[in-house]
């Protein structure tokens, strides 16, 4: 009887094992099975390359360009700030700081990665917003500038703890190595640490990007939403995330735009499954 | 002209400012939203319904429609990744399938939030019929913070020494007693930070729950499982976005809610680690 209670157990714990595997499949069939449809109405180029997204329109035009070229600016944006601040970060914890100071940062840090990304939108709205528009004389506050801005907060956590992981992971005998050749702490930094944690460094900057590319409510919130394909970073964009979050409510189930905002949604499937596909092999890498 | 202590000096000047740039927005932003949001916050705020469109009145009805939904998110999300943590950790081997289950693992934790919500969309609301409701949300959700509740799981249970289960296994036990008896029970405190983190990351996420659960304006508590409900973030959202002239007061303070509850389960989640780690027998 318990033999016959364990094989159960050890039976329901595979099957639970498998789950993740089976969610995975499950979310990509579903997104697929949803978002596919949009091809019956719009070739798969004009859908990705076409520069007008006027999905009630008659007929819609269902180009999702602008969007694309939203994310990637706001992106980009997020990424020039949060990349040196959160390695530079993340080697001031892993090397520079006194124990007990650093035990606090890696505190703060979590911290931050705790923020529900609405309550940066909200803080982002009523401080960041209005100080870009008086700062750069715009009509409106809500920028490109303003969503990658906040983005690279979001970003900086993850940054700064996979890379100072990374740093921390090189072996103490590299660092002895170049103390002993009579090198300074800073050049044993940027000379031995960093090289050797590279590949870890890069897994962490990738998974930050992963994070504000699928980021959505602070974006939503605060870069103005407009679907027109941006000529700077100081006018208001709509991001791929925030074109679903914003038009699900109102597109009817099973019209050419809920399908086509289930497209998108394969689109940020596709995108992040490589992003985070290659950062695991640069993490992998390392761990050789 | 090249000295390089100096340019140690300026090289650490330069990370440790990298560091107050981080550090001190994040202050900044919960010192703000405390003082701005702390006078909006009485009994009446926090047990009353929204009145007047949402402009005054309490938000009752988005704090409780958030802790079904973080509860929903747990009894479906705990079992199932606690099974496979101990699936990973004691029984799995180092072969192709480990793999695959970590890969899938990794991309469950990248997947954009609001693709969780077109998920929960398409399968539970209109698939499954479940409608807009807190089953449709909590599942959605619970998918969402499964990886984190697989990852720290399978943390605390291989930080469990092997001997200890080399032990059991010399005593006459069977793998499942081991596990049941000698690795779950030591793995208690890392289970449960995992799962206090879930509860967190679900408590504040909008994104999922917008088109699978989350009413705009509700002004009564939800009856069953197939009801729509408020959300703390996604009332947060509306109140900021949707409806003009709200008192700023208002936003504050249901900013400050949702935060304190957050914040609140990270920081029990702290200290349940830090008290393990300074007990910890091996």
């Amino acid at each position: 009887m318990r033999k016959f209670r364990e094989f159960i157990i050890e039976k329901l714990i595979l099957i639970c094992g498998l789950a993740s595997i089976f969610f995975v499949v499950l979310i990509f069939l579903f997104l697929t099975k949803e978002g596919l449809s949009v091809f019956k109405s719009v070739t798969p180029f004009n859908f990705l390359f076409g520069k007008s997204w006027y999905p009630i329109s008659e007929p819609a035009q269902l180009g999702i360009l602008p969007l694309i070229f939203g994310s990637l600016l706001v992106t980009l944006g997020a990424a020039i700030i949060s990349i040196p601040i959160g390695v530079a970060c993340a080697v001031y914890i892993a090397e520079i700081a006194p124990l007990k100071i650093k035990e606090a940062l890696k505190a703060g840090i979590e911290l931050l990665a705790a923020i529900p990304s609405v309550v940066l939108g909200f803080i982002g709205m009523v401080t960041l917003v209005p100080w870009i528009k008086s700062v750069f004389h715009l009509p409106t506050g809500l920028t490109a500038l303003s969503g990658s801005i906040i983005l690279a907060f979001m970003a900086m956590p993850t940054i700064v703890s996979i890379a100072e992981d990374a740093l921390y992971s090189v072996p103490k005998s590299y660092k002895e190595g170049a103390f002993a050749l009579g090198a300074t702490h800073w050049q044993t930094i940027y000379r031995v640490l960093l090289p050797a944690a590279s590949s870890g460094i890069v897994a962490a900057v990738m998974l930050g990007i992963g994070r504000v590319i699928g980021e959505t409510m602070a974006v939503m919130m605060i870069t103005g939403n407009a679907a027109v394909i941006p000529q700077s970073i100081l006018v208001p964009v709509r991001t791929l995330t925030a074109t679903i979050a914003a038009e699900m409510g109102e597109a009817v189930v099973g019209s050419e735009h809920y399908f086509a905002l289930f497209a998108i949604g394969i689109v940020l499937f596709i995108m992040s499954f490589i992003i985070n596909i290659t950062a695991d092999l640069f993490l992998h890498k390392r761990n050789r | 002209m090249h000295n390089p202590q100096r340019s140690q000096k300026i090289a650490f000047f330069l990370l440790f400012l990298a560091t107050l740039l981080i550090v001190i927005p994040v202050g900044l932003i919960v010192v703000i939203i405390i003082q701005k949001g702390l006078p909006a916050i009485n009994w009446q705020f926090l047990s009353d319904i929204p009145r007047q469109g949402m402009r005054a009145g309490g938000i009752f009805p988005a704090i409780i429609g958030t802790l079904y939904l973080v509860i929903g998110a747990i009894i479906f999300a705990l079992p199932i990744g606690l099974l496979a943590a101990i699936y990973l950790s004691e029984y799995a081997k180092d072969n192709i399938i480990n793999r695959i289950i970590r890969l899938a693992i990794v991309n469950l934790s990248g997947v954009p939030s609001v693709v969780y919500g077109l998920f929960g969309l398409a399968l539970f609301v209109v698939f499954l019929k479940f409608g807009a409701s807190i089953l449709s949300g909590s599942l959605t959700l619970g998918i969402m913070i499964l990886p984190i509740i697989i990852t720290t799981s399978r943390e605390a249970l291989e930080s469990v020494p092997q001997s200890f289960r080399e032990v059991s296994l010399s005593l006459g036990a069977s793998k499942w007693q081991t596990i049941r008896h000698i690795v779950l029970p030591n793995a208690i405190p890392g289970i449960l930070t995992g799962t206090i983190l879930g509860l967190g990351r679900a408590a504040g996420e909008t994104a999922p729950i917008l088109f699978t659960v989350a009413a705009f304006y509700l002004p009564r508590l939800p009856k069953s499982i197939f009801d729509q409900a408020m959300a703390l973030p996604y009332h947060l959202y509306v109140i900021s976005t949707q409806v003009p002239n709200v008192d700023e007061k208002v936003r504050y303070g249901t900013a400050l809610v949702l935060l304190f509850l957050v914040l609140f389960m990270n920081l029990i989640a702290i200290i349940i680690r830090y008290n393990f780690r300074k007990k910890k027998k091996w």
